[in-house]
């Protein structure tokens, strides 16, 4: 039998039929998976647009594609894409004040929050609605009240401590950037960097950290943060070098006082 | 009373005819000492030692040297099922477990960094007064012995608990071990029992920290003692204070008293520190694992230069025959502090030879008075405290907002420029103070009182200087740098030495010649009778002066200077009293 000439066109439109409706199916389903427990009502979705318009564009791009380096028709700023960032990341950025950027820096600091709970909570499912990342832990995954301290504590000088330091008092990093104290960070803002990677951090996925590791390791900042200290006033948790200075400038300082207050007597 | 003296003198009699040691005591006790707060430097090293060596003899009752693998079971929660070793959760007893043995911890620590930190002043007390002068060169080399063994000591101490900065601190050296050329890697495994970090390395250390160490520092502190004693201690320059006699009070009772009075603000100053603040909190570090670590990783500050040096050193390897030879770590690690050490041992026959001084000397320079030796103690102090500051570049660069490679290469840069400028800041500060003492003792000091003579010209009035002031300037040693040796003598034999000796009469030069000398006797007795024709003349007028001043214009003298002296003030007093009553007179 003949084929009809027009056979192999039809078999491959009709294969790239079937694979564009697989790919349709299945990515609705996965989006659907990776969407937040609460979804997100279309009046927070445009609310969120609103200010991300207003505030964020200006550097992520109008559709938070991201603009690409400095150049004069953005006025110097550039901004990474935004898309497929999760609102995990959106939380952890807007809710510890590092974006809105300060300026142009090493490293984006710490510093006064601009925008309100509700307000940060519709930026992110805005950014969330575009495409599917890391999203913000829900209340159960954030309940470390389980999780075994020693455990969180192995896990901790294991992963963190190097640049976190061992009381997780911060460090420095090359280049001016550094990795900074996390005592002040809540529960969920520390979650999210170890799922998102902030800046000079390494992801910790929930693939290389479980969600009961990093109960763990909330367990043990938290004891880092409330526990008191048996030995007394400490020097700021620094290592050796607090010790050092504190011998110079009080110990030794206090002893040759005393040797010219001895020395002094006799006279 | 009488009771009490019979007993005593009974007691006395029953020690004496069996050790004969009355006399002994008598001559004994009856020492003369110098005073100076700066002598009691080196005491607190001394009593530092004491309550290291206390507080530790505690620590080892309940301390296991050991590296056996054990499930920690004790009452710090946050490690509660962790494996560890024995050592580090025998130390983790002692804190939480044993009662007093975190303040014993506390203060065995802090009293081994006040330890170090006492010894390096008493040595910049020693080194910059030229204490080390013959005959004390060969105390100075036993003091440097200590200095070495003391940080020795610590590095063991520190390493002993097995908490992650211990670990840290051995991996790092181990790592300068392997850097030293050929027999890096032998003496490593010779070291550690094998590869790192073993099974063998805690009890190793163990009797090095509790027994070999602090068995040669107590024989070395009794041999540095004995030679003060034997060879009388050094004093500052000072009216009748000569090279030949100790001015100073009698060991008993003062110095008895001085001392164990010093020993117990030591230990409880020590113990109080030890009491509030926190040292070394090893629970919060964790046991050691290879595998982590954590950031502010840093020795005790004794060690600090040598971690500043290790961090400043840029990263240079070479490969020979197939073996890596790390200068990176080589030389900022072993050579540096060999330099170091070895520089500073030898510095006291350094300056002899080159001043070609062997004279005996038992009074004190002053810093100013040797302004070569000052500077070389200056740009030595520079170069520490640079490598100090690279050893904590991490923590300065998070506080002060500075990019830690910022940081590194202005040390690595300011560690070869900035020294010889201290040394060149220094000297000039030290030759302009010359100067100012040979104005003193040619004009006296200045009193600050301005006068303006009837025609008009202002001067101001010197005075002259106290007795201790003028001993202690008149007591700068008069130096002459060496002479350039003549190339033939007077036969016209060849000198063999010219060579050599050149290069050292280049260095006295260098060492000595730009010295301010003393003013001759000659101009001493001339400023000295001018001073006192000054005084003499300007004496009545500033007496008039001081009575005039009151309501009367044209006369300057300042009473802020003038209430310094009660005499000048009463006088001004007096006058003015006596000028009103006239003018009172008058008006009636």
């Amino acid at each position: 039998m003949r084929r009809s000439r027009w056979a192999a066109l039809i078999a491959v439109v009709a294969a790239l039929v079937a694979v564009g409706v697989a790919y349709a199916v299945l990515n609705a389903q996965s989006k659907a998976a990776a969407a937040p427990a609460e979804s997100a009502t279309s009046a927070q979705l445009e609310e969120g647009r609103k200010l991300f318009l207003e505030g964020c564009s200006s550097c992520h791009g109008l559709n938070a594609e991201g603009i690409d380096g400095a150049t004069v028709n953005n006025g110097g700023n550039g901004g990474p894409s935004l898309i497929g960032v999760g609102s995990a990341s959106v939380h952890f950025q807007v809710s510890t004040g590092r974006m809105p950027l300060a300026g142009p820096a090493a490293q984006a600091p710490v510093k006064t929050v601009e925008y309100t709970a509700e307000e940060t909570e519709a930026l992110a499912a805005y950014i969330a609605s575009l495409a599917p990342g890391p999203a913000s832990p829900s209340e159960e995954e954030l309940d470390f009240s389980e999780a075994d301290v020693a455990e969180g504590g192995e896990l901790f000088r294991t992963n963190c401590s190097q640049c976190h330091n061992f009381a997780g008092r911060g460090g420095a990093l090359s280049d001016g950037a550094y990795a900074p104290s996390i005592l002040d960070a809540t529960p969920q803002q520390i979650y999210e960097a170890m799922l998102t990677g902030p800046q000079q951090m390494p992801v910790f996925s929930n693939e290389s950290l479980t969600v009961e590791e990093k109960q763990a390791i909330l367990a043990y900042v938290d004891d880092l943060r409330t526990a008191p200290n048996p030995a007394g006033q400490d020097l700021g948790s620094l290592g050796p070098v607090g010790d050092g200075l504190f011998a110079w400038l009080v110990g030794i300082v206090l002893f040759v006082a005393v040797a010219v207050w001895i020395g002094a007597r006799v006279r | 009373m009488s009771a009490t003296v019979n007993a005593g003198k009974k007691a006395a009699t029953y020690v004496d005819d069996r050790f004969a040691s009355a006399n002994f005591f008598k001559r004994s006790l009856g020492k003369v000492f110098p005073d100076h707060w700066s002598f009691m430097l080196g005491e607190i090293a001394l009593y530092s030692f004491i309550v290291i060596l206390l507080s530790g003899t505690f620590l080892t009752f309940w301390f296991k040297p050991s590296m056996v693998e054990v499930i920690y079971d004790g009452s710090y929660a946050p490690l509660k099922g962790v494996e560890m070793s024995e050592a580090y959760a025998s130390t983790l007893d002692i804190s939480f477990d044993i009662r007093g043995g975190l303040l014993m911890r506390q203060i065995h620590h802090w009293a081994a960094l006040f330890f170090v930190a006492a010894i390096s002043v008493h040595l910049l007390r020693v080194f910059f007064t030229g204490a080390f002068r013959k005959p004390r060169e060969f105390n100075w080399l036993i003091g440097v012995g200590l200095l070495t063994l003391a940080l020795v000591a610590g590095f063991a101490g520190y390493s002993l608990p097995d908490d992650l900065l211990s670990g840290t601190g051995l991996r790092i050296a181990q790592g300068i071990m392997l850097s030293i050329p050929l027999v890096g890697t032998y003496l490593s495994w010779f070291v550690f029992g094998g590869e790192f970090p073993g099974t063998d390395i805690i009890s190793r250390l163990y009797a090095v920290h509790i027994l070999l160490v602090p068995g040669i520092i107590l024989a070395l502190v009794t041999a540095h003692l004995i030679m003060v004693w034997y060879q009388k201690h050094t004093q500052y320059p000072g009216p009748g204070r000569t090279n030949e006699n100790v001015v100073g009070y009698r060991l008993m009772p003062i110095y008895m008293a001085k001392a164990g009075g010093f020993f117990f603000a030591v230990f409880g100053i020590t113990t109080l520190v030890a009491g509030l603040v926190t040292i070394n909190p090893i629970w919060a570090y964790g046991p050691y694992t290879p595998d982590q670590v954590t950031a502010g990783s840093q020795p005790d500050w004794y060690i600090g230069w040598l971690e500043g040096a290790l961090r400043l050193m840029p990263n240079v390897e070479t490969v020979i025959f197939g073996f890596t030879i790390s200068w990176n770590i080589f030389i900022p690690a072993a050579v540096v502090p060999g330099l170091v050490f070895t520089a500073m041992a030898l510095y006291p026959w350094f300056e002899s030879w080159v001043t070609g001084d062997t004279k005996e000397h038992h009074i004190l320079d002053r810093p100013r008075n040797n302004p070569t030796r000052t500077g070389i103690g200056v740009m030595a102090l520079t170069f520490y405290i640079l490598l100090w500051i690279g050893g904590g570049n991490d923590l300065i660069a998070r506080f002060f907002d500075v990019s830690v490679n910022a940081i590194t290469w202005f040390l690595r840069i300011g560690i070869f420029v900035l020294p010889p400028i201290a040394f060149v800041i220094t000297k000039r500060i030290c030759l302009s103070l010359q100067r100012r003492d040979r104005e003193k003792l040619l004009h006296g000091r200045e009193t600050g009182q301005i006068l303006r003579l009837p025609h008009g010209e202002f001067i101001e009035i010197h005075g002259p200087i106290s007795v201790e002031e003028r001993a202690v300037l008149l007591s700068k040693p008069e130096v002459e740098p060496l002479a350039l040796p003549p190339t033939e003598d007077a036969n016209g034999v060849k000198n063999k030495k010219a060579g050599r000796n050149r290069l050292r009469s280049r260095l006295s030069n260098w060492f000595y010649g730009d010295n301010i000398p003393l003013p001759t006797p000659e101009e001493l007795a001339a400023a000295d009778a001018h001073l006192a024709h000054e005084i003499e003349q300007t004496t009545p007028v500033l007496d008039e002066a001081t009575a005039l001043r009151v309501g009367t214009p044209g006369v300057i003298a300042d009473e802020g200077v003038l209430h310094d002296d009660p005499k000048l003030v009463a006088a001004a007093r007096d006058a003015a009293r006596t000028i009103e009553a006239e003018r009172g007179e008058n008006k009636s």
